[in-house]
């Protein structure tokens, strides 16, 4: 293994960024920009792609494992994957060119440096999945922050400025305890390399609050409820493309750090807090499912949608079975897709009548009937019909909340129902019903590059629902020894 | 006389300043001249320092009153550099106030050979002398422009308080000197042990008096106004070089004779930190003029920096300094943009100004822009490392507390520092500055925005540097 494969994925999306900063951003040049983003994103997805076949499935072992000195005698710059975090990875590269095809419309001022932002946000994205040292992980899940700010502040709609702040100023305040955390594991282990720590452990009296300075990082980012109201606003005011990676992958950055840092480092305070994630999980599901009923702007129907389905995510994750975690990580790849889908629905209907309001449309079916059959797909994807990958994800981690606790599961299957209320009476209020707004006859149909990322997106979305058997093959053995040496550490205290 | 030529920079700098005087006064229209002689001074002084001090053992000179160690000389360094950076960007900005004379070079020079006595102080007198010697020539610079009124206010206000500061310092020192008998920190440090409270008392004055010159909450008052006084290229100078000095005397007085007693001034230096950095953060929000908000920001800078040291440990004196460090890096680059902000040779100060910069000059707003975000202290930027190692050695010390508070107000400063960007970024355009800069001004902003953004890439080098100062 001397091809270091993992530092060239993270560091690609950024040469590319860099060469477009050094060309100049005429009006000409805009295609050649757009041209030279797409390809670095592309060889990216390629790259990703072949790590994805070098893989090997039946190890639980971190692999391409690359370890640096990177602070003499304090950090080390280390990356590697393991079955976890590969398919993330994957998503992310997969997701960035589509966003690149799609700012045809919605990004009319400075494109080239909002696809300098995308660039650079897929480096950051691409660390967070790699890195196996907390320190390195803490500097890309906050990095982060700076082009996601530009991106909702520079090229937002109205509110930009208040939801960019707010989005900033939240995330970064639930990230400052998990530095504190991540200082502390060093002082009391000496190291804040992830292997190590894994196999050191991290003595249990000191484990609760360390659990607790995590979460208040990743329930902001998931978002959990109470501290969700970021995500709707972001959403609501971000370019199309800024909502699909928003939705798309940067909430999975807390899902994966649930995965790998709150149940892998810390067993035993993860058991001590299952309830409190239980009980917000839930509320999350049932209570935005609620809100998302009442929205009459698409997109924050959608955003409240993906904290229900983080709801999901979070819940089968502190299951601590098997199908829960296995679900939780198909859940987020699916919502990775289908959210990201949606975002491009409403793109694609607003870059047409500049409203994302629900009442604007109505009876669109016969305009535009190629667009209602893929937002049909991907509402069904999203409320989780059989045949669809948010099938298999909600499906396992019912199964695994049903063994765990039957309250839970009987409250969340609740939230399914919700779900499938809201998702198809958005999509009845949309695309049938009777044609009032005559301005609506005006619209043309999906063009040449809509109508590829769409069905892009489409096609993983029935494939993975019909045959999840290649995602569950490389995340199986991972999880289960995740799981194993999570049963070890808590029996052991015991 | 053993081993004076340890202290070679000192006097070579003394006997520079003479001979600048007599030529500015018996050659007329001297100015430009000397303004590039006493570059090359700092210059050579810096080489010497380097040359003669940085390698060897610690030392002590005339009677153990001055000290050369790894410390004295790094800090050395670093002041002369910077003041060096400082000369070298602000003639253009004298030029446009007509205030290009001769006594401004002279005078940084003077208040440099002040820090660098400072620095290498290890007793009080001498301490004293080179704080005084600073002061006087930091005064005049702050009313250097005196056609202003805003400028002979600063000057003024500057005057008064720190003078007060100075009588609080000195009643500090005749107190240590009365229960120790001697003003040698080395002397003391064998003395103190009958008089525990009654030298407590002395230190509590001493540390007042230095809080004041760098401006910790609540010794701050003075601060926003003279920054926002004082000529640009002055307050650039006030922001980070008198703050080394004195922050190398706060390293010495507290770690040399009173490290015994760091259960006294311990709670001393953790009240300062986070006052320091909560009140610099929150009173910022409000701020329009750019000057005032870098003032308030730097007292929550330097909020940090004592957080470093009140650890009691040398990681924390080190951190300290990497945060100086890298804190001087980040506001050259600050400044340099602000001296950039000039129109029909009107220079723009108010945060308004900066409204849409990035359409007009989208390289100095990104240079600004990422000087901001280290400011803010978000990785992978310098700012970060440097919060990182504070933390670092705080938290070994189990100061959680400190280290909470410290991290919480960096999310309310954050919140500024984004709206500057957001000025810059989301607002509408306004007029376009000169493009035409000096090529030291634009050579200062490049070298300093690359430093910040490529820090990340070699962080141990700073870290192999600071890790040689060794107090305790």
């Amino acid at each position: 293994m001397n091809f270091p494969i993992l530092s060239s994925l993270i560091l690609l999306p950024s040469i590319g960024a860099l060469f477009l900063f050094f060309t100049k951003s005429k009006s000409e040049n805009k295609i050649t920009a757009k041209y030279v983003a797409l390809f670095t994103s592309l060889v990216n997805f390629f790259l990703s792609i072949y790590l994805w076949f070098l893989f090997d499935q039946t190890t639980s072992a971190f692999q391409f494992v690359e370890d640096r000195i990177w602070i003499k005698g304090l950090i080390n710059y280390k990356v590697g994957v393991d079955g976890i975090s590969i398919l993330f990875i994957i998503l992310t590269t997969f997701i960035t060119p589509l966003c690149i095809i799609s700012v045809n419309n919605s990004v009319t001022k400075r494109l080239n440096e909002f696809l300098i932002a995308i660039l650079v946000m897929e480096t950051f994205m691409i660390g967070v999945f790699c890195s196996l040292d907390l320190v390195v992980f803490y500097l890309f899940f906050e990095a982060g922050l700076i082009p996601m700010f530009l991106i909702i502040g520079i090229w937002g709609g109205a509110r930009r400025v208040y939801s960019a702040f707010k989005f900033f100023l939240f995330t970064l305040l639930g990230s400052v305890l998990m530095l504190v955390a991540i200082i502390s594991i060093y002082w009391i282990t000496g190291t804040t390399d992830v292997v190590q720590l894994y196999e050191l452990g991290i003595d249990t009296k000191y484990q609760n609050l360390l659990w607790l300075a995590f979460f208040s990082s990743f329930a902001v980012k998931t978002p959990m409820w109470p501290v969700h109201t970021w995500l709707p606003d972001a959403h609501v005011e971000a370019p199309t493309a800024g909502s699909v990676l928003l939705a798309a992958i940067l909430l999975k950055m807390a899902g994966y750090g649930f995965i790998r840092f709150s149940l892998g480092l810390f067993p035993s305070a993860s058991e001590v807090f299952t309830p409190l994630i239980y009980t917000l999980s839930v509320i999350a599901i049932i209570f935005t499912s609620l809100i998302a009923l009442m929205q009459e702007d698409m997109k924050k129907l959608i955003a409240y949608s993906s904290v229900a389905h983080m709801g999901f995510v979070t819940l089968g994750i502190f299951t601590i079975q098997q199908q829960g975690i296995e679900g939780s990580i198909i859940q987020m790849i699916s919502h990775g897709l289908v959210s990201a889908a949606l975002f491009l629905c409403v793109g694609v209907v607003y870059d047409r009548m500049h409203s994302r309001l629900i009442a604007t449309y109505g009876g669109i079916v016969t305009i535009i009937p190629k667009y209602a059959i893929l937002f049909m797909v991907f509402t069904l994807a999203a409320l989780g019909l059989p045949g669809t990958s948010g099938f298999v994800g909600e499906f396992l981690i019912l199964m695994a909340a049903f063994k765990d606790n039957f309250l839970v599961a009987v409250l969340a299957s609740l939230g399914v129902i919700i779900g499938a209320a809201y998702m198809l009476w958005l999509y009845k209020r949309v695309i049938f019903g009777k044609l009032i707004n005559s301005e609506l006859k005006k619209m043309i149909d999906l063009n040449k590059s809509e109508a590829f990322t769409l069905t892009c997106l489409a096609i993983p979305t029935l494939y993975f629902g019909f045959y999840p058997e290649p995602l569950i093959n490389t995340i199986e053995v991972s999880i289960s020894d995740l799981i194993d040496t999570y049963n070890f550490s808590v029996a052991s205290k015991q | 006389m053993n081993n004076i030529e340890l202290i070679f920079p000192e006097i070579f700098i003394s006997l520079s300043i003479m001979f600048l005087l007599i030529l500015g006064v018996f050659k007329k229209d001297s100015s430009k001249i000397i303004h590039n002689i006493s570059l090359l001074v700092l210059l050579i002084t810096a080489v010497i320092t380097f040359n003669e001090t940085l390698s060897i053992n610690p030392t002590t000179l005339f009677n153990e009153s001055i000290v050369i160690d790894y410390l004295s000389s790094f800090m050395k360094i670093v002041t002369l550099l910077a003041a060096f950076v400082v000369l070298l960007i602000s003639s253009n900005y004298l030029r446009t106030f007509k205030i290009f004379k001769i006594e401004y070079p002279i005078l940084i020079l003077s208040s440099v050979l002040g820090m660098m006595i400072m620095i290498s102080s290890s007793d009080l007198i001498v301490f004293y002398m080179g704080l005084e010697l600073q002061s006087l020539a930091l005064y005049v610079l702050a009313t250097f422009n005196r056609d202003q009124l805003k400028s002979s206010e600063a000057g003024l206000k500057y005057f008064v308080l720190s003078a007060l500061s100075s009588g609080l310092l000195l009643y500090g020192c005749s107190l240590i000197y009365g229960f120790t008998g001697s003003t040698n920190f080395n002397v003391i440090s064998t003395q103190f042990n009958t008089n525990e409270y009654a030298i407590t008392f002395g230190i509590v004055f001493i540390l007042v008096g230095l809080s004041f010159k760098i401006s910790a909450v609540p010794f701050h008052m003075w601060a926003p106004d003279v920054y926002e006084g004082s000529p640009t290229s002055v307050t650039l100078f006030f922001t980070m070089v008198p703050k080394i000095a004195a922050l190398t005397v706060f390293i010495r007085f507290l770690y040399v004779p009173f490290l015994n007693l760091i259960d006294q001034w311990q709670m001393i230096l953790v009240f300062l930190s986070i006052a320091s950095m909560l009140f610099g953060a929150i009173a910022a929000i409000g701020q329009k003029n750019l000057k005032r908000l870098i003032a308030y920001s730097s007292i929550s800078h330097i909020g940090y920096a004592l957080a470093g040291l009140a650890t009691g440990s040398n990681e924390g004196i080190q951190s300290s300094v990497i945060y100086m460090t890298i804190y001087i890096i980040m506001n050259l680059g600050f400044f340099s943009c602000l001296l950039m902000m000039k129109r029909n040779n009107i220079y723009y100060e108010q945060i308004d100004d900066l409204s849409g910069l990035s359409k007009n000059h989208p390289l100095l707003s990104i240079s600004l822009l990422i000087i901001l975000f280290s400011l803010a202290g978000i990785p992978p930027l310098a700012g970060f490392f440097a919060k990182f190692y504070i933390f670092k050695s705080v938290i070994e010390q189990s100061m959680y507390f400190l280290a909470i508070v410290g991290l919480l107000s960096t999310v309310v400063a954050a919140f500024y520092y984004l709206r500057i960007i957001k000025i810059m970024y989301f607002d509408e355009e306004k007029d376009s500055y000169d493009k035409d800069h000096n090529l030291w001004l634009k050579l200062s902003l490049t070298v300093s925005t690359i430093l910040i953004l490529m820090y990340f890439i070699f962080p141990s080098e700073l870290i192999d540097v600071v890790s040689k100062i060794n107090i305790i």
